[in-house]
């Protein structure tokens, strides 16, 4: 489903990624783990489209089809989803519309009609009980005023509504108490099938408790250094980066 | 001829087509003399540095219209305030139109200014009120008064509630090559009085327009008073408008300005306070394109003690439109615990738009606190990227944003009609239709 060539990618003068090569195919879910400062947040928001970054070489593919041209959005109708490490709040316009707007909007970009109001109403009530969400919570202003962990939560109700074909849940677990992380891991994994895939970009292991990954890949100074299965996640939270980084550097 | 000279030699045709009492006509000839020592003001003036009327006053405006003019409530109607009810007093080329007002005498007055002025019954408060908070140095207003004469007539007395909005409409027709209109609203809302006023003005076709209003606010003792300035007119008209608030003890006024359109505005507001604990609110929305240019020119005057003025103006320019945004805040040594704040934020969506903000406070009293703040920025780009993120275009993302950024102003419109009504003209000003009612 998703296959990134060789990619690289910078800001300004500084080079981030360094040729990165990663292939995630339906069904699957793939943890990107790597210390602080490795591309791994740059890694999900160039995949989206995020243009402050100059992709300088390489390809990203979504089912064979290269994307890496295509605006934000242009992705978002193809099936891309970023959750945010940091969403945004935008005052006046509630979850509810800004959901609706943003449902609409895709269906118009691959030629379908409107949702009908009575539907979309259902819709949000089946996903937002997934979540766990109070329905005053969907006429409050989009993240505004949200706890940490209420945003995260939102983020998660976002991908239900839109049901995307690759999900990237970017550090979706900081901020999160564990009650909130059970509660959005269960989503996570419920919206989970094989005609999807999930990349779940951490810092730590936690979160790869409850949504539990195919493969593990380290990220480290660009690159992905090193990959395994679930296991390895266990090793890093044990052992921590720096053996990595001393391999890298020997 | 110019347009100060050909004012000044029609002064007396004007002052013997109406019925002119004895103080009235003092009061005008001052004004006038003012004027005629002042002139237009120019750009050498600190007040006026950033706005020219110079190419404005190059029309060669018809001063009074030749003849009445009439326009059809069909044509109009999406001018008002439609869905709801509401009180209207309503001028054609600076003429009472009787067939598109409502106005009424029970219990509230919302009538008309030139039998206010004329008729006995009324001759106290005129005298009271007429005139008094105005800035009497200022030429323009020494020009609407000097030649004062029509616009609404409101008096909500004591303990009473207006039942329903005004609307204040003022049309032109462009029958008239070029015309200067001189609006003058008086405004007398009485102790534990309540009122929402909504006022407009708006060109009906291409020729200039210059109108220059004068609008005088009382709000006696304990009174509420909102008043909405919708200003969305077309490339061809301008519009100074010249607003005076006098407040007494515990009244609460709030003027909110919403600046779509016109090829140059010019807004003087002015709040005085005369009692305690009086709040004053200041609101302004412009989102303006072209080459259109739009100033705001503030001053809350505050000279007692225990009182709070809250301003908050938002502006989205594109294009080669320029803002100005002047905003003073005077705190005299007597008005201790005031509490005064003044925000202006700006969003600058070309290379070619500008905004000029510039604060000014000046405080003579030591227990106070006072906060300004102006930015000017772009669209936050994280922003717009999570919105496109989701699957919303970058032209309705940056529309949902602007939304955002105007919402604690849109959030104060107490009237749920014309809050809907903003919005959507602000859908239309940044061109998208959203899935809901923006």
């Amino acid at each position: 489903m998703l296959s990134i060539k060789n990619l690289h990618a910078s800001i300004g003068d500084k080079e981030i990624l360094k040729g990165i090569n990663l292939e995630v195919k339906a069904g699957e879910i793939h943890a990107i783990m790597g210390p602080n400062g490795a591309g791994k947040s740059t890694l999900s928001a160039i995949i989206a489209g995020n243009e402050n970054y100059e992709v300088t070489q390489g390809e990203i593919f979504l089912d064979n089809e290269d994307i890496s041209e295509l605006a934000p959005e242009e992705r978002a109708h193809k099936g891309v989803f970023l959750s945010f490490q940091y969403p945004v709040e935008i005052p006046g316009v509630s979850v509810t519309n800004f959901m609706r707007t943003a449902i609409n909007e895709t269906r118009k970009a691959n030629g379908q009609e409107e949702m009908p109001a009575n539907e979309m109403l259902k819709v949000i009530r089946e996903k937002s009980e997934l979540l766990e969400i109070d329905r005053k919570f969907l006429s409050r202003s989009l993240n505004e005023g949200f706890s940490g962990g209420e945003k995260k939560r939102n983020e998660i109700f976002q991908m239900a509504m839109l049901e995307p074909k690759l999900a990237i849940l970017d550090e979706t677990d900081s901020g999160l108490d564990i009650d909130a992380l059970r509660i959005v891991a269960n989503g996570v994994n419920k919206l989970k099938s094989d005609k999807n895939a999930i990349v779940v970009i951490t810092h730590y292991q936690r979160l790869l408790d409850y949504i539990v990954p195919d493969f593990v890949h380290v990220l480290y100074n660009g690159k992905i250094v090193k990959s395994g299965g679930k296991e390895l996640a266990h090793e890093l939270e044990e052992k921590g980066y720096d053996w990595i980084k001393q391999e890298q550097e020997a | 001829m110019e347009l100060k000279e050909k004012l000044l030699s029609s002064f007396m045709a004007f002052e013997e087509r109406i019925d002119v009492h004895a103080e009235l006509h003092d009061v005008r000839t001052a004004a006038l003399k003012n004027f005629e020592n002042k002139g237009f003001p120019t750009k050498k003036e600190e007040a006026w540095k950033y706005t020219s009327l110079n190419a404005v006053l190059k029309n060669d405006f018809t001063v009074f219209p030749k003849q009445e003019n009439t326009v059809q409530y069909a044509d109009v109607k999406k001018y008002f305030l439609h869905e709801i009810d509401t009180y209207k007093v309503v001028f054609i080329d600076g003429v009472f139109s009787s067939h598109l007002s409502a106005t009424t005498h029970e219990g509230i007055d919302v009538c008309l200014l030139s039998s206010a002025l004329n008729k006995p019954k009324y001759k106290e408060i005129v005298d009271t009120y007429f005139n008094q908070i105005v800035n009497k140095e200022e030429s323009l207003t020494s020009l609407n008064t000097a030649f004062a004469n029509e616009g609404a007539y409101i008096n909500i007395p004591r303990n009473k509630v207006a039942d329903k909005p005004i609307e204040i409409m003022y049309f032109s027709t462009g029958n008239e090559a070029a015309l200067l209109v001189q609006p003058r609203n008086l405004i007398v809302v009485g102790e534990n009085a309540q009122v929402q006023i909504i006022e407009r003005h708006q060109s009906l076709n291409e020729n200039p327009v210059l109108t220059n209003s004068v609008t005088e606010i009382f709000a006696q003792k304990r009174a509420f008073v909102d008043v909405y300035k919708i200003q969305n007119d077309s490339l061809s008209a301008n519009l100074v408008d010249n607003t005076y608030v006098s407040q007494k003890e515990e009244s609460s006024v709030a003027v909110n300005t919403f600046s779509f359109g016109g090829n140059l505005t010019r807004n003087n507001l002015n709040f005085y306070h005369f009692g305690e604990r009086i709040v004053s609110y200041l609101n302004g929305i412009t989102i303006i394109g072209e080459k259109q240019h739009v100033d705001h020119y503030t001053l809350v005057h505050h000279a007692t003690p225990n009182c709070e003025s809250h301003q908050d103006y938002k502006g989205i320019f594109t294009d080669r439109s320029t803002g100005v945004f002047n905003g003073k805040i005077f705190v005299e040594k007597e008005a201790q615990k005031t509490n005064a704040f003044q925000k202006s934020n700006n969003i600058l969506l070309s290379d070619k738009a500008t905004i000029n903000a510039k604060p000014q406070l000046e405080i003579f009293a030591d227990d106070v606190k006072c906060s300004h703040g102006c930015t000017i920025g772009q669209l936050d780009e994280t922003a717009m990227f999570y919105m496109q993120q989701r699957g919303i275009p970058k032209k309705e993302a940056k529309a949902l944003l602007m939304y955002a950024f105007s919402n604690a102003v849109i959030e104060s419109i107490k009237i749920p009609e014309l809050k809907q009504r903003i919005t959507k003209i602000i859908a239309n000003k940044l061109g998208v239709k959203m899935g809901f009612d923006l």
